[in-house]
């Protein structure tokens, strides 16, 4: 690029030959510098640079060690678990699915997002365990994760991750990375050490009440009858510019039926998931539950009151069923806050350290080996 | 090239001067803004959506800028110059032009092998330059960083220079380039 930068030496050269007295600039002997002031000169020089380069190391937060970063988030989900490699490293153990979301045109009133219009977009989703084992056991009390990108017709996109909890166990990312930290297996027991847990619930009072509104309903048996959650409040903007909070909700079609406890294969739920598939394509609502002023929306621990209008948009159905090593779904990092034009983040600091830490454990994650996984292709087509 | 070096001009053109503050403030603010996004979880979206179109503005206006240059009369080097100093000058100047014109397309391209969708403002969002494939993502990635460091080392460079000579040489090279209409001199 710019080779006229030469050209300009070679006509400056040549001008300088014709006109040799007039090229130098009237300072062109100006008075020399003494030697306390040459070197004045170069040290302010030195301060100046110093001075850019400490600013930029500051931003980067090479100053503060301590301070929470996308980083440090990762590193911590890494100490606990391993690095597994290409795999996720939360919601490591998953299995694919597509399907298409059949909007009824009402969540037009909340939301200008052309998602929301009738009619039906595509969808490519992801059904995921909790925690960054890939080859974990199913168990039914580990949280279950459904993460689903909905292709608009426009070429925008609208990506959620959610699990089946109705509340999130932490309101914000200090806590959540505390409580990752506390949970982190002891070196000589191997496992978490109780004492830890318990100070953390002590210190984090909103934590024990969210796990009692958990633990208040049973996981269901499946992946197809459980009930996916928003958890974190997002800002709806409809055509006329009005602005709403809601969260949304899958709510199954299939009935709920508690889990029981009996003796179950390691890959019981996404066995399950993949034969109700085959079986017959599997549907939820999705419900959009809409704030009152005054409900929480920065905080995702608090539950918003019974009766709060629920608006059902439309049908998501899932119809087939693939291994993650033949999905790119398995290469989708479901953002929460990949949101088309009509949706927007709440005030919810969960939501920007969200987006942040699954974008630092994408980056890993793509560019090492990919080993199969556990779902493999002929698990999926037994 | 069309430049025409008349004798009087020691400043280079009004549109070549706006172009380069403008920038100057917009890849500063980008440069930071990367730096400060990478280490940030409450500011990280906030940041991004800037990131991103800023990127975007950067690319069309690095296009504009070089046209411009090639159409624009430049004044000659100071006299103090070595040609030495007018060759590191001269390809200083090409890696920053290629910095700015080769690292929003990376951007673009790192984003589209992701298969994020390119969001500018709004439902404003750009078409995928690259077909989803994390490998290529990973290295595009990394390519990133690295032209990031570059270019904040050639600004330094840059800045370098034009201190030492405002500073030390005290040549008025800076009046080349200042925002305000230098004296004829």
């Amino acid at each position: 690029m710019a080779p006229s930068g030469a050209n300009q030496d070679a006509k400056t050269t040549k001008r300088s030959r014709e006109l040799p007295s007039e090229t130098a600039p009237t300072e062109k002997h100006p008075a020399p510098l003494t030697a306390g002031n040459m070197v004045a000169r170069l040290a302010a020089i030195g301060v100046l640079l110093l001075g850019v380069v400490g600013a930029f190391l500051y931003l980067g937060g090479w100053f503060s060690p301590q301070k929470l970063t996308p980083a440090r988030f990762v590193d911590e989900f890494e100490r606990g678990n391993g690095i597994h490699s290409g795999f996720r490293r939360n919601h490591a153990k998953g299995v694919c699915v597509r399907g298409f979301f059949d909007s009824n045109g009402q969540g037009a009133r909340l939301s200008k997002a052309v998602v929301f219009k009738s009619g039906r977009v595509p969808v490519i989703g992801r059904f995921s365990l909790g925690g960054g084992d890939p080859h974990a056991t199913d168990i039914l009390s580990t949280v279950r994760g459904l993460g689903v990108e909905f292709s608009l017709p426009d070429g925008e996109q609208w990506r959620t991750a959610m699990i089946n909890l109705p509340v999130f166990p932490f309101k914000d990312p200090q806590a959540f990375y505390d409580n990752l930290v506390a949970s982190q297996p002891d070196p000589n027991t191997h496992k978490p050490d109780p004492a830890k847990g318990a100070a953390f619930l002590a210190s984090h009072p909103e934590t024990a009440r969210a796990l009692a509104i958990i633990k208040g309903r049973a996981p269901s048996s499946g992946f197809d009858n459980a009930a996916y959650y928003s958890l974190n409040a997002f800002r709806f903007v409809n055509a006329e510019g009005a602005s709403t909070y809601v969260r949304w909700t899958l709510a199954p079609v299939q009935p709920y039926e508690a889990g029981t406890g009996a003796s179950q294969d390691k890959n019981f739920l996404f066995d399950g998931l993949i034969a109700s598939i085959q079986r017959h394509p599997l549907q939820w609502h999705v419900v959009m539950t809409v704030a009152q002023p005054g409900d929480a929306t920065d905080n995702a621990t608090i539950q918003w009151p019974e009766g709060r209008e629920q608006v059902d948009v439309g049908t998501l159905t899932l119809d087939s069923v693939e291994s993650e090593e033949t999905s790119p779904a398995r290469d989708i990092n479901f953002d929460p806050l990949v949101l088309p034009a009509g949706m927007a983040p709440s005030n919810d600091p969960l939501l920007s350290a969200r987006s942040a830490v699954y974008s630092q454990s994408f980056t890993r994650r793509a560019g090492e080996t990919k080993e199969p996984s556990e779902i493999t292709p002929s698990e999926v087509r037994k | 090239m069309s430049a025409k070096t008349t004798p009087d001009r020691q400043q280079f053109t009004g549109s070549m001067r706006f172009l380069h503050w403008l920038m100057a403030a917009m890849v500063l603010a980008m440069l930071g803004i990367g730096i400060a996004m990478v280490a940030s979880l409450g500011d990280y979206h906030r940041l991004v959506s800037i990131h991103r179109p800023l990127g975007i503005l950067i690319l069309i206006l690095v296009v504009i800028r070089y046209v411009n240059r090639r159409l624009s009369s430049l004044p000659p080097f100071p006299a103090t110059m070595s040609p030495q100093e007018r060759f590191a000058a001269s390809a200083s100047e090409a890696l920053l032009y290629t910095l700015l014109l080769v690292q929003p397309l990376v951007g673009w391209g790192m984003l589209s092998a992701a298969r994020y969708p390119i969001v500018l403002f709004g439902s404003l969002h750009l078409f995928p330059i690259l077909p989803h494939s994390v490998m290529l993502c990973a290295v595009l990635r990394r390519t990133h960083t690295f032209l990031a460091y570059l270019l904040f080392l050639a600004f330094l460079a840059h800045f370098g220079a034009i201190l030492f000579h405002t500073l030390i040489v005290r040549d008025g090279m800076l009046s080349r380039m200042a925002p305000w209409r230098a004296r004829a001199r």
